[in-house]
């Protein structure tokens, strides 16, 4: 099942069902040692993900995975290759194209939960009670309506990364780009997080792109998974989940697929 | 609340009684020392001489904090916006912390007439570094992480300012404020120090050059109670402002 990336898509990809495509991609840094020139963080890195698929990018800490989300949102440029969103690969265009959840749930703690996630619409123009009306749909349908006025300080772990989440949704992107999204939460917690996550991407189906260092994670919400190598990161396999989606947690991780894919994974990861 | 406020009001009341057992000493003079019973009475005496060179004292002190809240805050914006302004200003601003503002005052006595000019610049300049420097921080306090959200949501970056920096400076704001608050009172003093026709300050020289010692301890109790009412004013504005920050700090 473990297949070497070659090139950046196995078949040709039509304008329309481009969802995310990075190819031959590096990105190198000033290290903070002078003397020991750049640090090249990524290498010749190419994936690509169709519109609406949820692709995983898996790889260990400091492997750039990171570096990566933030040159398809738009954030970065890379120093050698191309990424494209939709395929629109200025910088401005990926802006527009992604909404970027970083890891941390950056929830402002003067606004409560629905301000916070109306900020999104609130960027776009929108006026703040329009953008208040408008949320407030979102929060019933993701059971978060007895919630809406509670301030972030209030919240638990799990609940503010929901929120978080909406906030992502609301700016209306067709791509998504989660930075690690439960890496801060308890394992239950995370679990929990996990399947409300693949509840949510299948009613809101988008484009996906999550990385994480949890095997389990990648393949418990991913269409495929492409395994990275440590730095300078490059992706090392790519995996296809048959599975489909949303999955139940409990029968899905017991599967003998699954098992079988995960030690597939960890095989890459050790390589 | 007597938990918070009874310790150190049991402090201040013992101080009080060794300082009127200092002061009972026969062979204390009360010329050199004004017992608290002298003070209050003093208060008593004086109390509408006193009030109204307060309320001058007050407005000085209110009027210059009010022009560097609005400079610092302009201040802070304006270099947190124009990094070359800060870049070059910033260092500038913390040097001349080393300038003892209070020797400039006949200086701004000079410059700017005998009334109550001089007396509100000294108040606003010795107010306006803790006010910008605050503000300034706390502008650029914003995770980076913050920033790069805001960016990718599409927001501009007066949109940032207006949304995230502002609001998230606010704490640092009242913490310069409070500090501008108790130090304000010490500018005003200074001001009338240099030449002055009325003021708390004026009459506290005044008193200790005419050996009115009870008069200029009751001025001074009645400057610190200023300087503390100010600073109480400045808490509560706080709270009332940010309410978020309670929820925050219980988490």
């Amino acid at each position: 099942m473990q297949t070497r990336l070659e090139a950046p898509a196995t078949e040709p990809l039509s304008f329309e069902d481009t969802g995310v495509t990075v190819s031959g991609v590096a990105r190198r840094f000033a290290a903070a040692d002078r003397a020991r020139g750049p640090v090249l963080a990524l290498n010749d890195v190419s994936l690509s993900a169709h519109r609406g698929e949820v692709l995983g990018v898996l790889g260990p800490s400091g492997c750039g995975k990171s570096t990566l989300l933030e040159l398809v949102a738009g954030l970065q440029e890379p120093d050698a290759g191309r990424v494209a969103v939709c395929g629109r690969a200025s910088g401005a265009e990926r802006l527009a194209a992604c909404a970027y959840m970083p890891q941390r749930d950056l929830l402002l703690p003067w606004r409560d939960a629905i301000g916070n996630a109306a900020l999104a619409l609130e960027c776009a123009g929108v006026r703040p009670r329009q953008a208040r009306r408008r949320a407030r749909p979102l929060f019933e349908r993701f059971g978060l309506a007895d919630f809406e006025r509670s301030m972030p300080g209030e919240l638990s772990g799990g609940m503010r990364q929901r929120v978080a989440f909406l906030r992502t949704l609301l700016a209306g992107r067709p791509a998504l780009l989660l930075d690690e999204p439960f890496a801060s939460l308890d394992s239950l917690t995370r679990a929990a997080m996990q399947e409300w996550l693949a509840g949510a991407l299948a009613t809101e189906p988008r484009t996906v792109l999550f990385v994480t260092h949890d095997v389990e994670e990648a393949l418990f919400l991913a269409d495929r998974v492409a395994v990275m190598s440590p730095r300078p990161g490059r992706v090392v396999a790519e995996i296809p989940v048959p599975l489909q989606r949303p999955r139940p947690r409990r029968e899905t991780v017991t599967d003998p697929t699954f098992i079988e894919l995960k030690e597939q994974a960890l095989r890459a990861l050790e390589c | 609340m007597l938990r918070r406020y009874g310790p150190p009001a049991l402090l201040l009341l013992a101080a009080a009684a060794a300082w009127q057992g200092v002061a009972s000493l026969p062979s204390v003079d009360d010329l050199t020392l004004a017992s608290p019973s002298e003070v209050v009475q003093a208060l008593r005496e004086d109390w509408s001489l006193l009030l109204d060179n307060a309320g001058v004292t007050l407005v000085e002190v209110l009027l210059g904090l009010a022009i560097a809240l609005v400079g610092g805050v302009a201040g802070a914006v304006t270099m947190h916006l124009v990094r070359p302004l800060r870049e070059a200003a910033y260092p500038l601003l913390v040097a001349s912390q080393a300038i003892p503002i209070v020797v400039l005052a006949p200086l701004f006595v000079l410059a700017f007439d005998y009334g109550i000019g001089p007396k509100v610049a000294i108040v606003g300049l010795i107010c306006f570094f803790p006010i910008t420097v605050n503000v300034l921080d706390g502008l650029r306090s914003v995770e980076p992480s913050l920033l790069k959200l805001m960016r990718s949501l599409g927001a501009s970056p007066l949109a940032i300012l207006r949304k995230v920096e502002l609001p998230a400076s606010l704490p640092s704001f009242f913490s310069g404020l409070r500090v501008a608050a108790s130090i304000s009172v010490i500018g005003a003093v200074f001001g009338e120090w240099a030449g002055a026709d009325d003021g708390l300050g004026r009459l506290v020289l005044l008193g200790n050059n005419q050996l009115q010692t009870p008069r200029v301890y009751a001025g001074v109790v009645i400057l610190a109670l200023m300087a503390v009412g100010l600073f109480a004013l400045a808490t509560l504005a706080e709270r009332v402002a940010l309410p978020w920050r309670r929820t925050e700090g219980a988490r």
